[in-house]
């Protein structure tokens, strides 16, 4: 009897202990909340998600990738590519003569486009020619950092249009405080009356994206196949999955997210910058591996790579706000990963099951 | 006499070396033929050619009569030829139903236009398909990686049925099993001959070679050395032929 109430309590553990990431997020709340003056605020918590809407978005990428038991390493400097492409284009466009959103348009969609090319040429090297994707992704990061840094050389993208600055820090909804609500810009009002920003648009592109992924991810033949291609990659052969094409297909939807971090970025600093994302390659992967995915592939879902995304948001603007240097923030997120991996490999049992 | 799925002469060289050599034989619609032979012998290299693994060098296969080409993979299931591998061939990351349905998802349309996994009529044409095998797993739901051995390998032969395997090939079925899970495979192999299958079986186990077989070929350096009606023969004559003691004309 006394052995089974003792399972019991085991079991119990077990169950708490399988959600400790979120045990770790409610922990960090309080703590920043208790320490840090002005972190619990409806401002404080918009600016976690507008910062953290690169490592957001690069983490689902990760994930995909994760799933098939691989890696990109390059999603850091595909993403600085992104800023430098983009505001280039929108300047070229507008300078032409092209109204500015039509350019900002314009800048966008070719940016996705040739954002699909880094991840093509990864999928093809690792699934067709056998590199290991650690090898390929990584020679890519080179690339692409190589690359950005010979655009911006020759000159810098400067004099984006006012435009790309007012939607990269604009929101979607304010409320006068007086009353009154106006939707994507902000309500003229008098000097001294309060107006709320609410939503951020970067944060609302970034969860649409986030959320059609999840679904993809959850919901489809797609996302079964990338789980079943974790799981047994010659099972996934033999019951006719065109496994090669699939990761092309994975590995191009990765760098197109990172791109779509890159081009958020653009809009949020009105600038290129080469390495824009590269402090975001370790905490994507971070982010992936807090919310439970296995690096040996086959497990993980986005909204708990999300959680771990932030996590790690919430750890910078936590320290942001108690004014201690963001190095710091690498150090601890250095820390999580390596004691997240641990976990999985050591104490299986604690990991999240789906 | 007519079989289901017949080879004529089928050969298959590796440079120099022919693994196999002008190999015929047949198997018949519920009948189980194990083939025997010593490593080496060329007995994976056989199915391999009529699961469409290998493209043979030369020789015919015949399914009903019928040549039936088979080049690749694809070919074979097209045809109704299923392989169940020793590895088996699962995703344990995935559930029981998800594995019956894998690389062939049945899906619905949501809002009218996007296409998602159709899980319920996918778990509950699993749930027919083992009941007709008298197949007993708790949950269908269950990640694969929790099954035993088993029960693994009557998912994957469930599989195999479900989608309308004629003919089956076993490599190996009971190599990594208990003896209690050991017969629940022979069980199944049995009850799969009464729905009608053609089973090839490759076994090392003489044991169960001679509880489930009607018939025994047996294999040396790529060559036919004995084709045997289980019910006349006995282990020792199987054992000389595997080792080449004795020909058998």
């Amino acid at each position: 009897m006394q052995s089974l109430a003792k399972r019991d309590r085991i079991d119990m553990l077990l169950k708490i202990g399988r959600q400790w990431a979120i045990i770790f997020l409610v922990t960090e709340l309080v703590f920043f909340s208790v320490m840090a003056r002005g972190f619990l605020t409806l401002n404080a918590f918009q600016i976690i998600f507008f910062f953290g809407t690169a490592v957001f978005l690069m983490a689902t990428a990760e994930l995909y990738v994760i799933i098939t038991g691989g890696i990109d390493l390059s999603v850091g400097y595909v993403m600085g590519l992104a800023t430098i492409v983009s505001a280039k284009l929108i300047v070229a466009f507008s300078q032409s003569g092209m109204n500015s959103f039509l350019s900002i348009l314009l800048g966008i969609i070719i940016t996705l486009v040739i954002g699909l090319i880094p991840g093509m040429i990864n999928g093809l090297l690792v699934s067709r020619l056998k590199v290991p994707p650690f090898i390929a992704t990584f020679s890519m990061l080179g690339i692409c950092h190589g690359i950005s840094e010979l655009l911006v050389s020759e000159k810098a993208a400067k004099n984006l249009p006012h435009l790309a600055n007012a939607i990269g820090n604009g929101h979607f909804v304010y409320i006068v405080k007086d009353g009154g609500v106006s939707f994507f810009s902000r309500p003229e009002v008098a000097r001294g009356v309060k107006v709320y920003e609410i939503l951020p648009n970067v944060v609302v592109i970034a969860f649409v994206f986030i959320a059609v992924f999840a679904f993809i991810l959850g919901r489809t033949k797609f996302g079964q196949h990338t789980y079943a291609i974790g799981g047994n990659k010659d099972a996934a052969i033999r019951s006719g999955i065109d496994v090669n094409w699939h990761l092309v297909k994975i590995y191009m939807l990765s760098s197109f997210l990172a791109s779509l971090a890159g081009i958020l970025y653009m809009l949020k600093y009105v600038t290129g910058k080469a390495d824009a994302g590269a402090s975001s390659l370790l905490d994507s992967i971070a982010a992936v591996v807090i919310g439970g995915a296995s690096l040996y592939g086959g497990k993980g879902t986005v909204w708990r790579t999300i959680l771990g995304g932030l996590i790690i948001a919430i750890l910078e603007t936590g320290l942001r706000i108690m004014g201690i240097p963001t190095f710091d923030k690498y150090i601890i997120v250095g820390v999580i990963l390596v004691s997240a991996v641990l976990i999985d490999q050591f104490f299986p049992e604690l990991t999240y099951k789906e | 006499m007519s079989y289901l799925i017949e080879t004529k002469d089928i050969t298959k060289r590796f440079g120099g070396l022919v693994a196999v050599d002008r190999m015929s034989f047949g198997v018949s619609e519920g009948e189980v033929v194990a083939i025997l032979g010593d490593n080496g012998a060329g007995k994976s290299t056989l199915i391999k050619m009529i699961s469409g693994v290998y493209p043979s060098d030369g020789g015919t296969i015949f399914y009903k009569g019928e040549e039936a080409k088979i080049h690749n993979p694809m070919h074979a299931l097209a045809v109704g030829i299923e392989t169940i591998y020793q590895d088996l061939a699962l995703a344990e990351n995935l559930n029981v139903y998800s594995n019956i349905f894998l690389g062939r998802e049945k899906t619905k349309k949501k809002f009218g236009f996007i296409s998602v996994l159709d899980h319920n009529y996918m778990h509950d044409e699993s749930t027919k398909i083992l009941k007709k095998l008298d197949i007993k797993i708790p949950s269908l739901k269950n990640n694969v990686r929790t099954l035993s051995g088993g029960q693994r390998q009557a998912v994957a032969i469930s599989r195999s049925i479900y989608w309308n395997a004629k003919v089956l090939i076993m490599d190996e079925p009971t190599a990594a099993l208990g003896v209690a899970q050991q017969k629940q495979v022979l069980d199944l192999v049995n009850s799969l001959k009464d729905h009608g299958l053609a089973i090839i079986l490759i076994s090392h186990q003489m044991r169960d070679v001679f509880e489930v077989a009607d018939r025994i070929i047996v294999m040396r350096r790529g060559k036919k050395v004995g084709d045997l009606i289980k019910k006349e023969t006995t282990t020792e004559e199987v054992v000389n032929l595997i080792v080449g003691s004795e020909m058998v004309s």
